[in-house]
C-alpha cells in the first residue's frame, strides 16, 4: 500500500495522576481500510480516542506525549470541533441525536445549507434562511449511502434504536471533508441483522476511500470486516495483525493475556419434571420500548431459563415487571404463593434478586463506595449489616461487617479496584457489573433475574460473569432467568430458551435447537411451539 | 511512577480538596487577623465575637444538610423552619415559660410545628422536581409575608409581647431578657486568654452535628442518601424517593426551627415580621464556603463553612474601619455571600 495514511498515531502516552493508562501506542489507518481497535475495558481505548479528538480532559490532566498525524501532517487538536474540522467523524456508542428534531435536521445540524434572506442582508450571515430542499436532498443521499430508506422528515424520537445508529453514521458521512470515521462499539445496541447491515455499510464507506477506525468487543465482526487489527492491553499495544493471520480464539487470547474459553456447553441435565419456582400467567408489562403483551411460563426450580428476542419485542420487560420496576398486570406465583406486582421490596423479600440491564441507570450508585453498593439493598430491605438498636429505622450501619463482606465479594468475583472504598463510577463496565452481581448475591436470593449480564463488558469479564452464574446455579441450586441479546451466550448457559416476539412467547427451545429454529422464532414464525414445552 | 510525580499530584490533590474559594477566604481571614494584631486591636474580643456567631448560626447551617443529602438541593425555604421556631418562641413566652423550660418549650413547639410544615413543603418539592431551590426561595418569601399577618392577628395577649398602644399585634422585636436570654451561651462558659467561650451553644451545635452524622449512618439515613445519589437504584431497592425527599425536607425544616430558637437565645431577641426573609442566604453561603456542592454536603462542610464565614463577618467590620476608615463589611458580606452561592450554582455538576 503506497497511499499516505489518513491517521497515524506515534508513540502516544498518557498519564492520569501518576497512573500510566497509555504506554507508547502507535497505530496507522490507511484510506479505504477498516482498522479494528480491540481491548478489554480499561485497556486504554477511550483514552486514546480522547487524545485523538483533543478532549479537554486530556489537556486538563497534563496533556499527552507522542504525536498525532492526519494525512502526514502533525496536528494538536485543542477541541473536538478542531478534530471534526480536520475531517474526523465519530459514531458514538450512545446516540448523540436530538430526539425532538427530524432525521434530516439531525443529519445537517449546525451545518445547514442556507440561502440569503432579507434579514440576513441586514443583519449578517447568521440570519440566512435554511435551504430546506437542499437539506432534504443531502439527507436523502447520506441516508442512501448507509442503506436507509426512511422518511428524512420523520422525528428521531420514535425511531427504533437500530435506525438511530444509522442516522448517526449518515450524519458523519454527510460531512464533506470526512476522511476518517471512528465507530465506537456501534453494534453494541443493535440486533444481529442490524449489525450485519451496519458492517456492510462500513465496508461500502471504506470502499469509497474513507479510513475507518472500528472499536468493538465483538471479535467475529472484526474478523468479518477489518483489514488490520490492533489489540491494546493495559495501555500497551500487544498485537497488530490482519484477520488472515489470526483466529478469534487467538485475538481473545492476546486481549485478556490468557487463553480464553470460547463456548462451553451446559452439562446435560435430567429431564425429570422439577418443582415450579415462578409460575407466571398472562404477565403484561408496560415498559416503554419493551412492552410485554402477555407471557405465561414456568420457571422451574434450579434451572437456567434464557429470555431472547429482538430488541423492542419485550424480553427486557419481563424481569422489570416482576421486580416492580415497571407497571405490570397478571398473576405470578412464587413457590406457590402470590407475588405482589409493582412492589420492589415485596419481590426482594420473596427471594428474588435482579441485575438490571441498565447498569448505570439502575444498577449502581456511581458516587458511592463499592462496599456500600454491595451492601445497600440488603441493608435496606433485609436489615442486614446493621448494629443492634431499638428503632429499626434508626439502627446504624455496621461498617465492619460491610467492609468484611465487601472484601470477600471483591475477592470472590475478582473485582479489579483500588479497594472497597473506591467509587463505583471509577470502575470499568465489567467490574461495575461484578459489583451489581455481588449486590444481588448479597441478598441471598433463591432466584436471580439477570438482564444483559455481559452488555458492554470485555471478553475476560464476560466469561467470568457467565461462569459465576453457572457456578451459582450448580453449587447453590440458584434458579436463574437470564435475559440477553446475545443468543450465543444464552445457548452456552441456559437449559431452555424462551423467545419473545411482539410481547408474547413465540417458542421455548432447547439450547441445541438449530439456528433456523431460533431465527424463525425470533421472526415470530413459531407461535405455537411455545405451548408445547 | 517517579517520586516527583507522586508528590506533585499529592499536592494538587490537597489543593483540590481544600478548594480554591476556601483557600482565598482562609487567606483573607488570616490577613484580617494579622492586620488586627498589627494595629493592636482587641483580638481576644474578635475571637469571642466569632465564637458567639459560630454558635448562633451553626444550627441554621446544619439544617441545610439533610436537604442536600436528600436531593432537594440547597434549602432556600429555610424561613419555613425559622417561622416555626419563632412561633415556638412566642408561644413559650406567651405561656410564661422562662429559663430552661422556656427554651425547651420553644424548641419543642417549633420542631413539632416544623413536622407538618416540612411535610407539606416536601410534598410541594416532590411536585416541582428540578426547581426545588427556586420553589423554596419563593415559598420562603411567601410564608414570611403570610406570617407577618399572623403576627398581627394571632391571639397573643402577653403585654410584654404585644404593642403597648392598642394591645394587639406582636412587636417586631421581642426581648428575651427574663425569658431564656443567653442561657446556653452562659452554660459552662469560661474565659481563656481574654476569649469568652459560649460553651453551651457550641456544645449543642456539636451534639446536633454528631446526631445528624449518626442519622446518615442509620438505615433511614442511608436510604435518604441513596435516593439522592440514584433514585432509580433506590426504587429497585424498594426505597421510595418521594418519601425520602419528604423525610429530608422535614428534618431540614425541624432543624431550622431549633436553629432559630438557639439563635434567638444567643442574640437575646426574637425578631419577627420580615426578619426571617433573607435568613436562608447567609446559611447557604456558609455551607458552600465550607466546600459543599448543591448535591453533596458533609458535617465538615457545615463546620468549616460556618467558622470561615462568620469569622470574616466579625473581623471585617472593625478591621476595615480601622484601616480605611469606612465600613465595607456589609458590602463584603453581600459580595462573599451571594458570590459564593453563584459560584456553587455554576459548578452544579461537579462531583
Amino acid at each position: 500500500m503506497s497511499t499516505a495514511p489518513v491517521l497515524e498515531l506515534r508513540d502516544i502516552s498518557k498519564e492520569y495522576e501518576g497512573n500510566r493508562v497509555l504506554k507508547g501506542v502507535s497505530l496507522t489507518v490507511r484510506p479505504g481500510t477498516i482498522h479494528a481497535l480491540l481491548g478489554e475495558n480499561g485497556a486504554g481505548k477511550s483514552t486514546l480516542m480522547n487524545v485523538l479528538f483533543g478532549m479537554p480532559v486530556i489537556r486538563e490532566t497534563g496533556g499527552y506525549q507522542g504525536s498525532v498525524l492526519i494525512e502526514g501532517r502533525e496536528v494538536q487538536f485543542r477541541s473536538p470541533a478542531d478534530a471534526m474540522a480536520a475531517g474526523l467523524g465519530m459514531v458514538h456508542q450512545e446516540f448523540m441525536l436530538l430526539p425532538g428534531f427530524t432525521v434530516a435536521e439531525n443529519i445537517k445540524l449546525h451545518r445547514e445549507p442556507t440561502k440569503p434572506s432579507l434579514l440576513s442582508r441586514v443583519f449578517g450571515k447568521r440570519l440566512e434562511t435554511l435551504d430546506l430542499p437542499l437539506i432534504s436532498s443531502d439527507a436523502r443521499s447520506a441516508l442512501a449511502q448507509v442503506g436507509m430508506g426512511i422518511d428524512e422528515w420523520a422525528p428521531v424520537a420514535g425511531l427504533p434504536v437500530g435506525h438511530m445508529q444509522f442516522i448517526e453514521i449518515a450524519r458523519e458521512v454527510d460531512k464533506r471533508n470526512a476522511k476518517l470515521l471512528i465507530f465506537d462499539e456501534p453494534t453494541a445496541v443493535l440486533t444481529e441483522s442490524e449489525a450485519d447491515e451496519l458492517l456492510k455499510v462500513m465496508k461500502q464507506l471504506a470502499a469509497k476511500g474513507l479510513g475507518i477506525l472500528f472499536i468493538t468487543h465483538r471479535l467475529d465482526e472484526v474478523m468479518a470486516v477489518a483489514d488490520e487489527i490492533t489489540v491494546l492491553c493495559d495501555g500497551e499495544r500487544v498485537a497488530s495483525m490482519t484477520p488472515a493471520e489470526t483466529t478469534v480464539g487467538h485475538i481473545a487470547e492476546v486481549m485478556v493475556g490468557r487463553p480464553a474459553a470460547v463456548v462451553r456447553h451446559v452439562d446435560s441435565r435430567s429431564t425429570a419434571p422439577r418443582a415450579a419456582k415462578l409460575e407466571i400467567r398472562d404477565l403484561a408489562v408496560d415498559m416503554p420500548g419493551e412492552q410485554v403483551a402477555g407471557v405465561s411460563f414456568t420457571l422451574e426450580k434450579g434451572e437456567i431459563l434464557g429470555l431472547a428476542g429482538l430488541a423492542g419485542h419485550g424480553k427486557l420487560g419481563v424481569a422489570n415487571g416482576l421486580m416492580g420496576l415497571a407497571p405490570a398486570r397478571g398473576s405470578v406465583l412464587k413457590d406457590g404463593k402470590p407475588l405482589v406486582l409493582g412492589d420492589a421490596r415485596a419481590a426482594i423479600m420473596a427471594g428474588l434478586a435482579f441485575v438490571s440491564e441498565d447498569r448505570r441507570g439502575v444498577g449502581i450508585l456511581p458516587d458511592e463506595s463499592i462496599e456500600l453498593n454491595i451492601a445497600l439493598t440488603s441493608l435496606e430491605v433485609q436489615g442486614r449489616f446493621l448494629l443492634p438498636g431499638a428503632v429499626p429505622a434508626l439502627r446504624l450501619m455496621d461498617g465492619g461487617a460491610i467492609r468484611a463482606h465487601a472484601l470477600q465479594m471483591i475477592e470472590h468475583l475478582d473485582v479489579r479496584c483500588t479497594g472497597p472504598k473506591q467509587h463505583v463510577r471509577r470502575l470499568s463496565g465489567g467490574n461495575q457489573q461484578k459489583v451489581c452481581l455481588a449486590r444481588a448475591m448479597t441478598l441471598a436470593p433463591d432466584t436471580m433475574l439477570v438482564s444483559e449480564p455481559t452488555r458492554g463488558i470485555d471478553v475476560g469479564a464476560k466469561e467470568r460473569v457467565l461462569g459465576l452464574l453457572r457456578q451459582l446455579n450448580r453449587e447453590q441450586g440458584m434458579t436463574l432467568l437470564i435475559t440477553s441479546s446475545e443468543l450465543a451466550e444464552l445457548r452456552a448457559t441456559c437449559d431452555r430458551i424462551a423467545i419473545i416476539y411482539h410481547g408474547r412467547i413465540a417458542a421455548i427451545l432447547p439450547p441445541d435447537a438449530t439456528d433456523e429454529q431460533f431465527g424463525l422464532a425470533m421472526a415470530g414464525g413459531a407461535a405455537h411451539a411455545g405451548h408445547a414445552s | 511512577m517517579s517520586r516527583a510525580v507522586t508528590e506533585r499530584s499529592g499536592l494538587q490533590e490537597h489543593l483540590r480538596e481544600i478548594g480554591f474559594p476556601r483557600l482565598v477566604i482562609g487567606v483573607f481571614l488570616v490577613l484580617l487577623f494579622s492586620i488586627a494584631i498589627a494595629t493592636r486591636m482587641d483580638v481576644p474580643g474578635l475571637v469571642t465575637d466569632s465564637l458567639l456567631r459560630v454558635g448562633r448560626n451553626g444550627l441554621l447551617v446544619l439544617a441545610l444538610l439533610p436537604a442536600v443529602q436528600g436531593g432537594v438541593g440547597l434549602n432556600f425555604g429555610l424561613p419555613l423552619g425559622i417561622l416555626c421556631g419563632l412561633v415556638g418562641c412566642v408561644t413559650a413566652l406567651e405561656f410564661k415559660f422562662v429559663g430552661w423550660p422556656g427554651l425547651a418549650a420553644a424548641s419543642l413547639i417549633g420542631m413539632g410545628l416544623a413536622v407538618p410544615v416540612g411535610w407539606g413543603y416536601g410534598w410541594l418539592l416532590n411536585r416541582t422536581r428540578g426547581q426545588e431551590m427556586m420553589v423554596g426561595t419563593y415559598l420562603g418569601f411567601a410564608a414570611v409575608s403570610f406570617m407577618s399577618m399572623f403576627w398581627v392577628l394571632a391571639p397573643y395577649r402577653d403585654p410584654s409581647l404585644v404593642w403597648a398602644i392598642g394591645g394587639k399585634g406582636l412587636r417586631t422585636t421581642l426581648t428575651l431578657a427574663g425569658g431564656f436570654d443567653k442561657l446556653l451561651d452562659k452554660l459552662w462558659a469560661f474565659q481563656i486568654g481574654g476569649v469568652r467561650v459560649p460553651t453551651g451553644t457550641l456544645l449543642l451545635f456539636a451534639a446536633m452535628c454528631a446526631l445528624v452524622w449518626l442519622f446518615f449512618r442509620s438505615r433511614a439515613g442511608i436510604s435518604i442518601s441513596a435516593a439522592r445519589s440514584n433514585p432509580r437504584f433506590a426504587r429497585a431497592a424498594g426505597i421510595s424517593d418521594t418519601q425520602t425527599r419528604t423525610q429530608a425536607t422535614i428534618m431540614s425544616t425541624a432543624l431550622g426551627a431549633l436553629g432559630i430558637v438557639v439563635f434567638a437565645q444567643s442574640y437575646g431577641f426574637v425578631q419577627l415580621y420580615t426578619a426571617p426573609l433573607l435568613m436562608a442566604f447567609p446559611a447557604v453561603a456558609c455551607l458552600l464556603i465550607g466546600g459543599a456542592a448543591v448535591s453533596r454536603a458533609t458535617i465538615t462542610h457545615v463546620v468549616v463553612g460556618t467558622v470561615l464565614f462568620q469569622s470574616i463577618l466579625t473581623v471585617a467590620l472593625p478591621v476595615t474601619q480601622r484601616v480605611i476608615e469606612g465600613d465595607i463589611s456589609e458590602t463584603a458580606r453581600l459580595i462573599i455571600q451571594n458570590g459564593m452561592i453563584l459560584y456553587a450554582l455554576t459548578r452544579k455538576n461537579d462531583r
